[in-house]
């Protein structure tokens, strides 16, 4: 007779390392896509080793917004559109430091969308993680800058009947050197992507499309996240170097995903140190990371 | 501790006031601005442009006021000392991120050259329009301090006593200069940079795994400050949140939180209020101003004075927390309390609510575009002594 | 014995399904058992299949559920996780919350 033995001895998640656990469980929603990006988030992260001191996460107002209280890094929950400028002054004040933004798609923009042209125009290093759920979603459900046409939401109870922006057009148009679109049913080759982009210097875009059960999906009998993960399975279709202009998106339609632009430009701080450098010759005393009385 | 000496520009200058408090801002050890331009305070900004690269500092010039107003506050918690300087419209842009700033407990400086207003106003003309707006402009209950310098050389040595405010306070700090003293250039003399004191950032060595980023230390109710990549993993939003930074949405927390930051100033309230302060002692009546309208209020007490009236002058250097106890204990001994100010009467609402009705409060008010005369302000103190 | 088991903190759950159908092997369902929430956790019905790929971990958005291979070595397992053996998950009876 062998008394059985309990192996309590189990491999932690790996996602469980970078997350504040006393904080979970968390508020998103049954079926939300946004904890499925941040598993892609971690897995990016533990893969590349980053060294996680010297990563800040800086996120918006939004369901997405609420990733920042939820990582175990320097996180920033800053005021609503306005990650990427406080992004901006994180990181030309460290340069050595990764600064990733993960807001959502009304955040980053409606609100937040002059921000974002600039620092995509600067070609700022920043990472940004754009989880697209088409709406508002913590405020309840309302129209968005990505919402598609003839969606109903909160504040349009007849359906939208004004386009939405087509995000990784606008983006590249903007100056990014990176774009992708990955959904949360591609967990893998989205945590792929994050790591490429984590790699790359400059202003890199990712655009997640995440399911909203309980606003954008149940409004427009489309099921629940469920539904929305298998939609995405089905309708998907991975193009890579797709011109951006012909990605963008529809209430039921086609929706392409992949890795669309990878492309070289030199960074702002780059482009502003070898300027000065220029200019200034001797005189040029460059600024070189925290420095505080 | 001292300045730095890079970047201190020791000697006697001629230059004016918004140069004067770029100068101020790079002794006290800001080494980060975010600007955008606008008139009359433009030229701070654009004077420390070009001093920046030689400093080792940096400026960026942002899309807009919302922008350099949270670009700052993300460099003072990469670990920079930083500053954003505006007028009146910028001004109004930046209140949700000062509300930030004072949530976050990030210590800053925020410069605003008053113009005419309201709206687009007067771009070029001096008012002092905005002194309640910097006390109450941004929505829920907080408190800030505002420093009104009256001169260029003020606009050197309180843009650095603002930066050590900050830090003491881990606050925004305001310097509410206007657009005379902005514009006006007279003599500013820069000390050597070991003659400057300069506050450093209240660095904490605690342990990080004990560590809580808004548990206030000691009696100043003020919590210690880190930097994102010490390891120390911190949490930062403007939800009301608990000591570790983490948001609690509980009636108790926003009590206990709220609270802490207002009191954080109302309790330091004497360490931070600064007047200026001349012939208080017997006054019959007392002006009390500040700013630019101080220098002619100055010019109004003495002529009153050589008419053997018995006329003193309050000079409010600190204009937030409101010097509260200094009014109420003067009220009582004088006929009364001459305010002149450029804009409708704001700062004498402060004064009367707090004479209490002890004695006369005359505001002298000016709609903007121009300083007072001194004979406004004398016949006014004629008229109360009467 | 499988090559892989999964893991589940079954407070943490709140049924999606996103595992369940996910999973390449088919070795998850939805019990009848619930949470203090009111949630189905998902437990395995076919554990011979798992092979630990994890996938339900990378799906999971509650961070309830992951998957790890039976002959790698073990680290330290965090605080919060419930082991559960690859069988139905108790019952709570009346856990009222």
């Amino acid at each position: 007779m062998s008394t059985p033995v309990i192996n309590l001895t189990i491999p932690a998640n790996p996602v469980e390392e970078i997350l504040r656990s006393e904080r979970i469980p968390h508020m998103w929603c049954s079926g939300c896509g946004i904890g499925t990006s941040v598993n892609s988030f971690a897995t990016a992260l533990l893969d590349m080793k980053m060294d996680l001191n010297k990563l800040s996460i800086v996120s918006g107002i939004g369901c997405t917004g609420r990733v920042a209280g939820y990582t175990n890094l320097d996180s920033f929950h800053t005021t609503h559109g306005r990650a990427i400028p406080f992004a901006t002054g994180l990181k030309l004040a460290n340069p050595d430091m990764t600064v990733v933004v993960y807001s959502g798609d009304g955040d980053l923009f409606a609100i937040g969308g002059n921000h974002l042209i600039h620092a995509a125009r600067r070609n700022m290093d920043l990472k940004v993680i754009c989880v697209n759920n088409l709406t508002y979603a913590m405020t309840g459900g309302q129209t968005g800058p990505a919402t598609p046409l003839d969606v109903i939401t909160a504040t349009a109870p007849y359906g939208t009947y004004d386009p939405a922006f087509n995000l990784p057009y606008l983006v590249e148009a903007a100056g990014a050197v990176y774009v992708a679109r990955w959904t949360t049913f591609h967990v893998k080759q989205l945590a792929k992507s994050m790591a490429e982009m984590f790699k790359k210097k400059g202003f890199g875009f990712i655009e997640v499309i995440s399911p909203c059960p309980t606003l954008y999906q149940r409004r427009n009998k489309m099921g629940d996240g469920l539904d929305a993960m298998k939609f995405y399975k089905e309708v998907s279709k991975i193009k890579h170097g797709t011109p951006t202009n012909e990605v963008g998106l529809t209430k039921s339609g086609e929706i392409i995903v992949g890795k669309f632009v990878d492309r070289e430009r030199p960074d702002f701080i780059t482009m502003m140190r070898a300027h000065l450098q220029q200019r200034l010759g001797d005189q040029y005393i460059q600024a070189e990371g925290p420095v505080c009385g | 501790m001292h300045a730095d000496p890079v970047g201190v520009l020791t000697g006697a200058h001629f230059m004016d006031g918004d140069h004067a408090a770029c100068e101020g801002a790079i002794a006290a050890g800001a080494r980060f601005s975010a600007g955008y331009p606008i008139t009359p305070s433009t030229e701070v900004v654009e004077r420390f442009s070009q001093r920046a690269p030689k400093i080792g500092a940096t400026f960026i010039q942002m899309e807009d006021e919302l922008a350099a107003s949270i670009t700052i506050l993300g460099a003072v918690w990469g670990g920079v000392k930083a500053f954003t300087v505006t007028s009146g419209p910028g001004f109004s842009l930046m209140m949700e991120h000062i509300g930030y700033a004072v949530m976050t407990e990030t210590p800053c400086v925020f410069i605003d050259v008053q113009r005419g207003g309201p709206s687009t106003g007067l771009p070029t003309l001096p008012a002092q329009a905005d002194m309640m707006q910097v006390k109450w402009g941004s929505h829920g209950d907080y408190e800030i301090i505002a420093l009104c310098p009256n001169s260029p050389q003020e606009c050197f040595d309180l843009t650095i006593k603002a930066f050590n405010f900050s830090e003491q306070y881990r606050t925004p700090v305001f310097v509410m200069m206007d657009e005379v003293v902005g514009h006006m250039t007279e003599k500013v003399v820069i000390p050597s940079a070991d003659e400057i004191e300069v506050e450093p950032r209240r660095w904490t060595t605690k342990d990080k795994s004990t560590f809580q980023l808004f548990a206030p230390c000691g009696d100043e109710l003020v919590p210690e400050m880190v930097k994102a990549g010490d390891g120390y993993k911190v949490h930062v939003t403007g939800l009301t949140h608990d000591e570790r930074g983490y948001p609690n949405g509980t009636v108790a927390v926003q009590d206990r939180m709220v609270r802490r930051l207002v009191n954080k100033i109302r309790n330091n309230a004497e360490k931070i209020c600064l007047t200026e302060e001349h012939d208080i002692e017997g006054a019959d009546v007392v002006v009390i101003s500040y700013g630019i309208t101080s220098r002619i209020a100055q010019r109004a007490v003495e002529s009153a004075r050589a008419k053997g009236i018995k006329a003193g002058s309050l000079r409010l250097i600190t204009a937030w927390p409101f010097p509260e106890r200094i009014i109420r204990a003067l009220a009582p001994k004088v006929k009364g309390l001459i305010v002149p100010e450029i804009n409708l009467g704001q700062m004498v609402r402060e004064v009367e609510r707090c004479a209490g009705g002890h004695c006369r409060v005359v505001p002298i008010d000016h709609a903007g575009g121009t300083v007072h005369n001194p004979e406004q302000i004398l016949k006014a103190i004629e008229e109360v002594v009467r | 014995m499988a090559r892989g088991s999964v893991s589940i903190v079954v407070e943490r759950c709140k049924a999606c399904g996103f595992c369940v159908e996910f999973c390449p092997a088919k070795v998850l369902a939805l019990s009848s058992a619930f949470n203090s929430k009111g949630y189905h956790p998902p437990h395995a019905i076919a554990p011979d299949k798992c092979t630990g790929c994890d996938m339900c971990g990378m799906y999971c958005p509650d961070f309830a559920i992951h998957g790890y291979r039976n002959d790698k070595p073990a680290a330290t397992a965090t605080a919060t996780e419930a082991a559960a053996p690859a069988t139905e998950p108790q019952k709570e009876a009346g856990d009222a919350r």
